[in-house]
């Protein structure tokens, strides 16, 4: 056995902004991963899944990274009960080919099914039904992981409980997940029945929203070009798997994105010319006219509801060569979303995507991202400093209302902003130094945010 | 249809280990690391709901290869496809220094799986049916300063395999020799290649489709047989001085 073949790549995060140049390994069983850990010299380490973390979460400069694509084995599964023991590698678009046609889906996904299960854990993702199922490490018992020391341990509830939890939204600080055990849960058909229910404004949004708790989930886009009366109109989705014997039509969506799968890259169109206020207003106005006003019943397929944007491989490059930013934040107070709506609308920064939820009462602790009140996620093309000023802004009004945003997708948010959104930091930093104390597990947004060091 | 894989742990293997699980046939997965192999092992068993085995396998320990062979064979059954994927590159410049190093290598390319190949040939040819796809290199068509001890390895597999061929193609026994480019795994991880590496998932079905066609050699990507005739045409006065 040769050692470790460690390569020179340039990683990035799906929002391409930054990039980083790193010593990457991509070992293809335990022990090639264990022996690249060892060879890594005293270089800090973070492992690197399939890069669907938007900033600088999954990035390490001046260390090493294990990319963890191969690492992807299923290791058990009870038909009874539905654990599925897996690899960290694993993804969800595995976990659903092979458990989707026996009847089981994931406890919870985001929006892309391109990730993996060990990065779900790592920024305890949420989902359209966080509102009952809350996120991904509440589906989660007995995680593996290797930690800075060379040792593999498991933690869980029971053992090494404060591992378990400071691992669980860890952002992958507290060591390389090896595998975990996850509950997937019996679904009756791969159909969804939703209605979609067109809003003409914020107010309509929360009306429909409160409404609707009782379904399994919920979702809406936004049109956030609007202003004044009209801001905040959108269309809200709301339903379900679908009960058993009722299946998914042709619908339009379904085919557009059987053709979308099938024909378009988004590298075709890197170009950082082509989302702009223009095109992204005539494409919302479009979008919000096509479906009907009112409620629609509809039956989909999973895909177009749970990940529209898979269809398009690589989507993430239309934003051009300058990549683009994702700001997601949840906030408690209804007002504090108006005026960040308020601010975006007449900023002339246009989000070509624009996704608003109300989560539900979790809290998970640590830096777990959700929190009880209003959900708003927004896309922008890497404009540079009026960009970064705005976000700046939007950052205070989501302080003063104790909001957060969501660092699985940041990559610009202040060090002292952090800590005023996350108040547990200190103690979740406390458990991390303690099981790493030589600060083996690092990445720029660690850095950043003064997790590490 | 029983397959016995060996090497099973590579990229490559797992690949086609999954495309014929994916077709509903059982596999028996044989790795010197007995762990890794379970872990295969266990994947394909849900993924695909067929019966696997998962066997330690030393392809240097010619002396147990026979007693392996019948084992397999009695607890899952005649087999019916063997895949030959076990490999070591090496390190040619060690390998110079130190022969006991090139002695592994041509030991585990060539002499390993010609023994093994030897114990399953003698089974297949008395039941009269039976597919034996060896993993070879274009590295083993011609010899070049870089890697000689492994592409000698590989291109004595070849030359066995054809040998193989010609000896069972009477009783009915399939032999293909698949020969390699650059493929997305271990072994080429952050090589700059001058030429595109295909995935081991295209390889994995490649193999099967070859093999259930009854293709003799296989090239994959199938560019590499024009351009290792390009490269053996070359005559060595030349070659000597090129640095390919």
């Amino acid at each position: 056995m040769g050692s470790t073949a460690w390569a020179k790549k340039t990683l990035q995060g799906w929002g391409r902004f930054p990039r980083v140049e790193t010593e990457c390994a991509r070992p293809e069983r335990r022990t090639e991963l264990l022996r690249a850990f060892q060879e890594r010299g005293a270089a800090p380490v973070l492992a690197y899944g399939l890069g669907r973390s938007y900033g600088d979460a999954p990035l390490l400069r001046e260390g090493r990274q294990i990319l963890t694509s191969r690492l992807n084995r299923m290791l058990a599964f009870d038909p009874e009960t539905g654990w599925l023991r897996c690899e960290a590698g694993v993804s969800l678009v595995d976990i659903i080919d092979v458990f989707l046609p026996r009847g089981f889906f994931p406890p919870v996904v985001p929006g892309t099914q391109f990730v993996t299960v060990g990065g779900a854990l790592c920024n305890n993702i949420h989902g359209k039904n966080h509102h009952l199922e809350g996120c991904w490490g509440d589906h989660v018992r007995r995680v593996e992981v290797l930690l800075g020391s060379g040792e593999i341990v498991f933690c869980d509830a029971q053992t090494n409980p404060e591992l378990f939890w400071a691992t669980t939204g860890g952002l992958g600080l507290t060591g390389i997940i090896l595998s975990m055990e996850v509950q997937l849960y019996p679904v009756a058909n791969a159909s969804i029945e939703m209605e979609t229910v067109r809003v003409n404004n914020l107010d309509e949004f929360f009306e429909v929203s409160k409404e609707s708790a009782d379904y399994s989930h919920t979702v809406s886009w936004i049109d956030c070009v609007q202003s004044g009366p009209t801001m905040g109109r959108g269309i809200f989705m709301r339903g379900g798997h679908a009960r058993q014997g009722v299946d998914a039509g042709s619908s339009v969506m379904d085919e557009l994105a059987g053709f979308a799968q099938k024909h378009v890259d988004g590298r075709l169109f890197e170009s950082n010319l082509l989302l702009n206020k223009a095109t992204i207003r005539a494409f919302n106005e479009a979008y919000f006219h096509k479906t009907p006003a009112g409620v629609q019943k509809v039956v989909s397929d999973y895909m177009p509801f749970f990940f529209p944007l898979d269809a398009v491989q690589n989507w993430n490059y239309a934003y051009g060569s300058r990549g683009f930013l994702q700001y997601q934040m949840v906030v408690p107070e209804r007002e504090a979303c108006r005026e960040i709506l308020e601010i975006v609308s007449k900023s002339g920064m246009a989000s070509f995507l624009a996704i608003i939820k109300e989560f539900g009462e979790q809290t998970h602790g640590g830096l777990s991202f959700p929190e009880p009140g209003v959900t708003l996620a927004l896309d922008f093309p890497n404009f540079g400093a009026p960009l970064l000023e705005m976000l700046d802004r939007l950052d205070e009004i989501v302080v003063d209302v104790g909001g957060r945003i969501y660092l699985g997708k940041d990559a610009r948010l202040s060090r002292e902003n952090f800590r005023k959104m996350y108040p547990e930091w200190e103690k979740w930093k406390a458990v991390r130094d303690e099981w790493d104390p030589e600060q083996v597990f690092q990445s720029e947004l660690g850095r950043r945010l003064g997790l590490v060091g | 249809m029983v397959i016995l894989i060996l090497g099973a742990t590579s990229a490559i293997a797992r690949s086609v280990a999954e495309q014929y699980a994916g077709a509903g046939h059982p596999i028996v997965l044989g790795a010197r690391d007995i762990e890794a192999a379970e872990a295969v092992a266990a994947d394909i068993q849900i993924r695909f709901e067929v019966d696997t085995w998962a066997k330690q396998f030393d392809a240097l320990d010619t002396e147990s290869h026979a007693d392996f062979v019948a084992d397999i064979e009695a607890e899952a059954g005649a087999i019916d496809v063997v895949l030959l994927a076990f490999g070591d590159m090496g390190d040619q410049e060690e390998s110079e220094r130190d022969f006991a190093q090139a002695k592994r290598v041509i030991d585990i390319n060539y002499t390993g799986a010609a023994s093994l190949a030897e114990a399953v040939a003698s089974r297949m040819s008395e039941r009269g049916e039976g597919s034996i796809i060896g993993i070879s290199s274009v590295a083993g068509d011609r010899g070049r300063k870089s890697n000689y001890f492994y592409g000698s390895a590989k291109g004595a597999f070849s030359l066995y395999l054809q040998g193989l061929r010609n000896r069972l193609s009477e009783h009915g026994v399939h032999v293909m020799t698949a020969k390699l480019g650059f493929v997305d795994t271990r072994m080429t991880f952050g090589m700059e290649t001058p030429i595109p590496i295909a995935s081991p998932d295209a390889v994995g079905k490649a193999i099967m489709r070859a093999q259930q066609a009854g293709v003799e050699v296989l090239y994959y990507p199938h560019f590499w047989r024009g351009v290792m005739g390009i490269i053996k045409a070359i005559p060595e006065k030349v070659f000597k001085r090129l640095s390919i």
